[in-house]
């Protein structure tokens, strides 16, 4: 059995977690004040997620990059096979906010998407 | 000469939103300048997540929560005009901008709305001792090119201050392939929020050194390494302490400052400690009939309470419109012990409409604290806290019952358990 300690950073609060794994997975959760937190701990310890931004290159816009985002949380330990492959897209104008650019990404169940429109120009 | 009945100077997120709002009240004939390409402001280079999450309980990126905005102004008809920069204001609410399409065109306005926003402190403010070699930015210059143009601008990379933007960019050159060696904190404390300490440095095993700032540049042209030092409750450096890094790159996130060369023109009163316009309860500067909001007012952390503020502002500017300043006896905010500072600087005790939200500072860390506000001697509310940070901006609601006749300075201030 192992615990470990984490703050929480959903919100301003920073209740102090600690979390008891028994063979990596979580046995006991103590120190939240909300599901939220509790969640967040639970996920933390096993792998943690996060969402990422970035920008890709655009032809046919007045700007040369275009935001994007992630449409949910993505495994931080997969944020360098992510940027590579960002890295390798460049889309055309015009583009909706939210539009889809890559669908499933790295086979997550999330979208890479546009995160703001963009026109043509 | 064209008179509105609202002019908003800024197209930001507080600009807009007042836009919106003062549309929503019936005030018509409004008009919003913007010296940039598109509106939106600081949020269109601040492509991270993090926005929105108490205007539309969702995390949107910078220029998603803009583009809400953007629409809504869209659907009201709000008349915009971009690549306009304002030159001057004055006390009669005359404003002279300057555009390529018109040229110099001088205006007047029932009410202006000043949102406006806020600059990055630079080199200049700091004082770091060295050579002058290119390689040196703010966080928020290096964070346009980089998101706006799509330019890194470089790869071995130091970070002084502990400001959300710079630990942001931390975050964002590390994946785009730079190195970040470090960040360098004066105070002995973080001045960004916990969960871009966490998700921005831990995350990449970036090292945040506390107490310690740069005391050496060195290179000519291009900057080649820097060295930190620790420096001692007095915050000078400790000779011996110091740690060399060899980069290319010197990020500065040391703080955000009001604009106000405008309100400076026109004649408003600075609060120093805010260095935004001293107002009242519904956003009125010194000056009849000018307004402030947003980060031109007092820095903001987080853009929600921009547009509520800004929407206020709003509120209260239709309502000068219609009926004119409020009257009654005015008293001053002011802010106590361990308070950096209050917003908005002074209340119209016999006047005051429905509830007054407050916003202020702690000057440091506090846990298990107690906050009171009182008008002399006479206590009128005490909260107790149990955390707060210099990063968060605290927010407080006093009511009319609360505020009605008092006597003496409103004083808040925050005291340890
Ligand atoms: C880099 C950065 C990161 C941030 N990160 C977050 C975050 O993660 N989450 C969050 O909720 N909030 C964040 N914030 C805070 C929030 O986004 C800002 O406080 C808010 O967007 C400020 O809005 P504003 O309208 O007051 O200022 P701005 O957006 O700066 O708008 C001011 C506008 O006025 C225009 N203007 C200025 N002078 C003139 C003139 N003379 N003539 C014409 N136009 C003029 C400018 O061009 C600009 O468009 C961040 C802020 C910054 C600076
Ligand atoms: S556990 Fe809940 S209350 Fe505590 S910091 Fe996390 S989100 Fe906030």
């Amino acid at each position: 059995m192992e615990n470990k300690e984490l703050i929480c950073v959903n919100c301003p609060m920073g209740c102090r977690i600690t979390v008891t794994l028994d063979e990596g997975r979580v046995i006991d959760i103590k120190g939240y004040t909300c599901e939220k937190g509790k969640n967040y701990a639970a996920q933390e310890t096993v792998r943690p997620m996060r969402v990422l931004t970035s920008t890709v290159r655009i032809n046919g816009a007045l700007a040369r990059v275009l935001p994007v985002i992630t449409s949910q949380e993505i495994p931080l330990d997969m944020m360098e096979e992510a940027m590579e492959a960002v890295r390798m897209l460049t889309v055309d104008a015009p583009v909706r906010v939210n539009q889809v650019l890559i669908p499933h990404f790295l086979g997550t169940d999330a979208d890479l998407v546009a995160s703001r429109s963009m026109k043509k120009i | 000469m064209r008179n509105y009945q609202a002019v908003i100077i800024g197209g930001g997120s507080a600009g807009l939103a007042a836009a919106v709002t003062l549309k929503q009240k019936g005030i018509e004939d409004i008009l919003v300048l913007e010296k940039d390409g598109e509106a939106g402001g600081i949020l269109n280079q601040c492509i991270h997540n993090g926005f929105g999450l108490q205007t539309f309980k969702e995390q949107l990126s910078g220029p998603a929560y803009a583009e809400r905005f953007e629409d809504q102004a869209e659907q009201l008809n709000v008349e915009i005009k971009l690549n306009t920069m304002v030159t001057g204001l004055n006390a009669q609410r005359q404003i002279t901008y300057v555009n390529p399409d018109e040229g110099y065109v001088t205006i007047s306005a029932d009410a202006v709305i000043l949102a406006v926003g806020c600059y990055e402190r630079s080199r200049g403010a700091v004082e770091i001792p060295g050579e002058r070699p290119s390689g040196i930015y703010t966080a928020g210059q290096a964070q346009r090119y980089l998101n706006i143009d799509g330019y890194l601008v470089g790869k071995k990379v130091f970070i002084l201050g502990s400001g959300d933007i710079g630990l942001i960019m931390a975050r964002r050159m590390t994946l785009e392939g730079a190195k970040v060696y470090g960040v360098a904190e004066l105070m002995p404390y973080s001045n960004g929020l916990p969960r871009n300490m966490k998700q921005c440095l831990e995350d990449f095993g970036i090292p945040l050194y506390l107490s310690h700032t740069v005391t050496k540049i060195y290179g000519h042209d291009r900057l080649e390494g820097i060295d930190i030092a620790k420096v001692g409750p007095d915050r000078k450096p400790v000779p011996g302490s110091e740690i060399h890094f060899d980069v290319d790159t010197l990020l500065l996130s040391v703080g955000l400052i009001p604009e106000n060369h405008l309100g400076d023109e026109a004649g408003i009163e600075m609060d120093p400690r805010t260095r935004g316009p001293v107002v009242d309860e519904s956003y009125m500067t010194g000056i009849r009939g000018i307004f402030a909001c947003g980060n031109g007012l007092h820095v903001h952390d987080l853009v929600d309470f921009v547009s509520l503020q800004a929407a206020r502002a709003a509120e209260g500017a239709a309502r000068y419109i219609r009926e004119g300043e409020p009257e009654g006896r005015t008293v001053n905010t002011a802010a106590g012990e361990n308070v950096l500072y209050v917003v908005p600087g002074k209340i119209h005790t016999d006047n005051v409409p429905g509830h007054t939200e407050f916003f202020f500072r702690v000057r440091k860390p506090m846990d298990d604290a107690v906050l009171t506000v009182r008008a002399g001697s006479k206590v009128i509310r005490t909260v107790r806290k149990k955390k707060l940070i210099p990063s968060e901006m605290e927010r407080l609601l006093l009511t009319q019952k609360q505020l009605t006749g008092l006597e003496g300075d409103l004083v808040i201030e925050v005291r340890e358990n």
